[in-house]
């Protein structure tokens, strides 16, 4: 397989990924900002929230005022933002053309219609009330594509690849999601672990779409310290740290196989997942959650340029 | 619904069926009209899904299009297709056999029956290739014929299409798409297979493999990239034969020989059915600004270690002042009659035809020698004053740089119009492999001319496609 093909199977999973997470972002955002009273409609938690994204830089140079309309409108349709979901999907879909005889065509035709579809809609028709709905049409557009690829790909390096690139953004995706907390501000009157607190907590639960398979694990109120450790360390959670790490260390192992060679990222990646299977919430808190969290990143970044490094990538 | 001035594929003057459209023409009869309508709908869906577009140039608001789809197939009965096969055959046969002897001998133009200066001046002609043995003497291995016919039996070609045809996958696809829609006529008709075209380009491929190549052949696609208009065709083939589908960066020369850089690094290529054009092939041959080609290859394939599909400088036999000529080359090397006919040509450089060609613009029409898709054209016909004037201007600044030919009357064929059913002009490009063996699969692309009167069919000016139906006896 060409370096370049496993370079844009890799990335065209990362994008669908990525645009599911920022809809999983937003919606995070959105249904907190509901329960502020501001003034002048400005929101403090879509102010966090893309801090965490990292896009508030670019949304500041071309918006004064955080509101719900413009922060939703740059989120999702805004092509000045690298990280909108319609920058996403549009570079997931240039990499799965420029890879299509590498995929399936249920794979294409599940990208590409999402996309003409995405690509017809007019900005006000889903700002507003019908934000909520669209953006369950775009984490159910990202299931479907993900459907596609397990039901209908061929188990070789095509697919670890595929599948390697959609663990790496998840696992970068879910710290940003949980890093959002560490940017809200509690109000002067509330205390950690008070109501608000606990709202915000559960706000990050439910963006991962994990608010009830928390209860299934902890049988337990929500508590900060179980939400981070739901999402940073338990395996049986598709969307923890853990759990992504050790998807991308068995594909990576995959490929090692595929190949009948070893390769350098797959050691570095076990080093990632033996760091996670050996933390522990106390680390994690005394380190500091947001330093943790940063730290998490940074390494997840550099596994990205060992893989593409061990595979040519170009 | 039949116009006496052309001759119509289905019906004939009276009003009744031609014979190869009997079972079509009673299905047709027994449709309600919301079928048809719903039909076509249902065919730009599939279409649409399925990514099959097309990139339009100097089209700002909309980078990719459907090509419009005609849902009525268009019908061509055993014994026809054999004469046309037939005709076929014999031409790529002598264009191939012109080819390695312009890149040899040049006996030809000793032989005084084709003069020297349209072969040396000639742009298309390249001096790169002299003397060069191409794998089994084969120049071009992947041609789409352009055909029209006028009558019953009169079958005109218009372009020999001898460099990087392209259309393949629309004749595949259209075919896939009316199996969804119509499964119950494929039941009624003997409809002849192309879904072979894919294995039968594989074979050709690797019939043609370096004599050096041992073992299965490692074959590529070379593409300019997905912004090409024809980047879904490169794709597609890849994917239906089986082989790596590469851009120019992909690809790198190194001790003569081609390599493309995998996952595990460099791996050998054997064969390259390149679809970039001869001057972006090779910047150190060609184009030194092509960003699109390989460094060294051409060194490479002169080497013998590796072959071009098709092999640089084949434009000089599809050439359209060297058409004028295909009779005699046909005749030169085989000793045969053309079984299909040439469209007479006008030589505007000659001061007698360029009189004939400037009183009669209004009967003919003029083409840009260089010119294709149908760009810098001039229907006589379907012209105005103020066009005909300006190809006056033209004709008479640069006489070689256009032909000119009569308007040929285009048969028509039943097409689904927005008023119902009605006649439009059509041709047809077939596609033939040539290898170990010639094949021609059985039907190819019909495209039509969708606005009522046109006879340009060329999709960059509001052509369609339609489903080429061969029939088996």
């Amino acid at each position: 397989m060409l370096g370049r093909t496993a370079a844009s199977l890799f990335w065209m999973s990362r994008y669908v990924e990525r645009a599911e997470n920022i809809a999983r972002l937003l919606e995070v955002g959105y249904r907190m900002s509901l329960t502020e009273r501001s003034e002048e409609g400005t929101s403090e938690y879509l102010a966090s929230m893309m801090l965490a994204a990292e896009v508030d830089e670019d949304f500041a140079k071309k918006h004064e005022v955080t509101d719900v309309a413009s922060v939703a409108h740059f989120m999702l349709f805004d092509t000045d933002n690298p990280n909108s979901v319609k920058s996403c999907l549009e570079k997931a879909r240039t990499n799965a053309k420029a890879v299509r005889t590498a995929i399936t065509s249920d794979m294409w035709e599940s990208l590409n219609s999402t996309w003409l579809h995405f690509s017809q809609i007019q900005p006000r028709q889903v700002l507003g009330n019908k934000l909520p709905g669209f953006l369950q049409w775009v984490k159910q557009s990202s299931h479907e594509f993900r459907g596609a690829l397990l039901g209908s790909i061929l188990r070789d390096d095509g697919f670890a690849f595929a599948q390697t690139g959609g663990f790496i953004e998840r696992a970068d995706n879910t710290a940003r999601i949980l890093d959002v907390k560490y940017y809200v501000l509690l109000p002067r009157t509330s205390m950690v672990g008070g109501d608000v607190d606990i709202q915000q907590w559960t706000m990050i639960l439910r963006a991962a779409s994990a608010h009830r398979a928390y209860r299934h694990v902890y049988h337990d109120r929500y508590k900060a310290w179980n939400i981070a450790d739901f999402l940073i360390f338990r395996k049986e959670m598709p969307r923890s740290l853990a759990f992504c790490v050790t998807s991308v260390t068995a594909m990576l192992g995959m490929l090692e196989q595929v190949y009948g060679e070893p390769s350098s990222c797959h050691d570095d990646a076990i080093r990632m997942a033996q760091h996670l299977t050996t933390g522990s919430m106390d680390k994690v808190f005394s380190e500091g959650l947001h330093e943790y969290l940063t730290g998490f990143i940074a390494s997840n970044n550099a596994l990205t340029t060992s893989i593409s490094e061990s595979y040519n990538f170009y | 619904m039949s116009d006496k001035k052309y001759f119509d594929e289905m019906l004939n003057a009276d009003g009744s069926v031609r014979d190869p459209y009997r079972i079509l023409g009673e299905w047709l009869e027994s449709q309600p009209r919301q079928t048809l309508k719903q039909l076509s709908r249902d065919a730009e869906t599939i279409f649409r899904r399925l990514g099959i577009t097309f990139a339009v140039y100097g089209s700002t608001e909309a980078t990719e299009r459907l090509i419009p789809f005609d849902v009525i197939p268009r019908v061509i009965s055993a014994a026809e297709w054999r004469r046309l096969e037939k005709g076929i055959e014999q031409r790529v046969k002598a264009l191939n056999m012109f080819l390695y002897d312009l890149y040899h001998n040049q006996e030809i133009v000793r032989a005084g029956r084709i003069p020297e200066k349209l072969i040396v001046q000639n742009e298309a002609f390249c001096p790169q290739m002299m003397g060069l043995n191409p794998p089994r003497g084969i120049y071009s291995h992947i041609i789409g014929v352009d055909i029209v016919r006028v009558g019953p039996d009169d079958f005109y070609v218009l372009e020999d299409n001898l460099r990087t045809p392209s259309g393949v996958s629309y004749m595949l696809e259209d075919r896939e798409a009316m199996m969804h829609l119509v499964p119950d006529l494929f039941h009624k008709l003997k409809v002849a297979p192309v879904e072979t075209y894919p294995e039968n380009l594989r074979r050709t491929l690797e019939s043609v493999a370096p004599e050096s190549c041992t073992g299965s052949p490692n074959l590529v696609v070379l593409t300019p990239g997905i912004y090409n208009s024809a980047y879904f065709e490169h794709s597609f083939l890849a994917d239906q034969m089986g082989a790596t589908l590469c851009e120019g960066h992909d690809l790198f020369v190194e001790g003569g020989k081609v390599f493309m850089r995998t996952t595990l690094g460099p791996e050998r290529v054997d064969v390259i059915y390149r679809r970039i054009d001869d001057d972006y092939l090779d910047p150190l041959t060609f184009r030194p600004d092509s960003m699109l080609g390989v460094p060294g290859l051409f060194d490479a394939y002169r080497a013998g270690n590796v072959t071009l599909i098709n092999a640089p400088g084949t434009g000089i036999a599809d050439d359209k002042a060297v058409y004028t000529y295909v009779p005699q080359i046909i005749e030169f090397y085989l000793g045969e009659k053309p079984i299909l006919k040439n469209v007479p040509t006008y030589n505007c450089s000659n001061e007698d035809e360029r009189a004939y060609v400037l009183e009669h613009l209004e009967e003919l029409v003029v083409k840009e020698v260089h010119g294709s898709g149908g760009y810098g054209m001039l229907v006589g016909p379907a012209s105005t004053k103020k066009m005909r004037a300006e190809f006056a201007e033209k004709i008479k600044a640069r006489p070689d740089n256009y032909i000119v030919q009569p308007t040929l009357a285009l048969s028509t064929c039943p097409t689904f119009t927005g008023k119902g059913i009605a006649a439009r002009h059509v041709d047809l490009r077939p596609f033939v492999l040539v290898g170990d063996k010639i094949r021609i699969t059985p039907g190819g692309l019909t495209r039509v001319a969708l606005k009522e009167g046109s006879l340009v069919v060329n999709s960059s000016q509001g052509g369609g496609t339609k489903d080429t139906w061969v029939l088996e006896d």
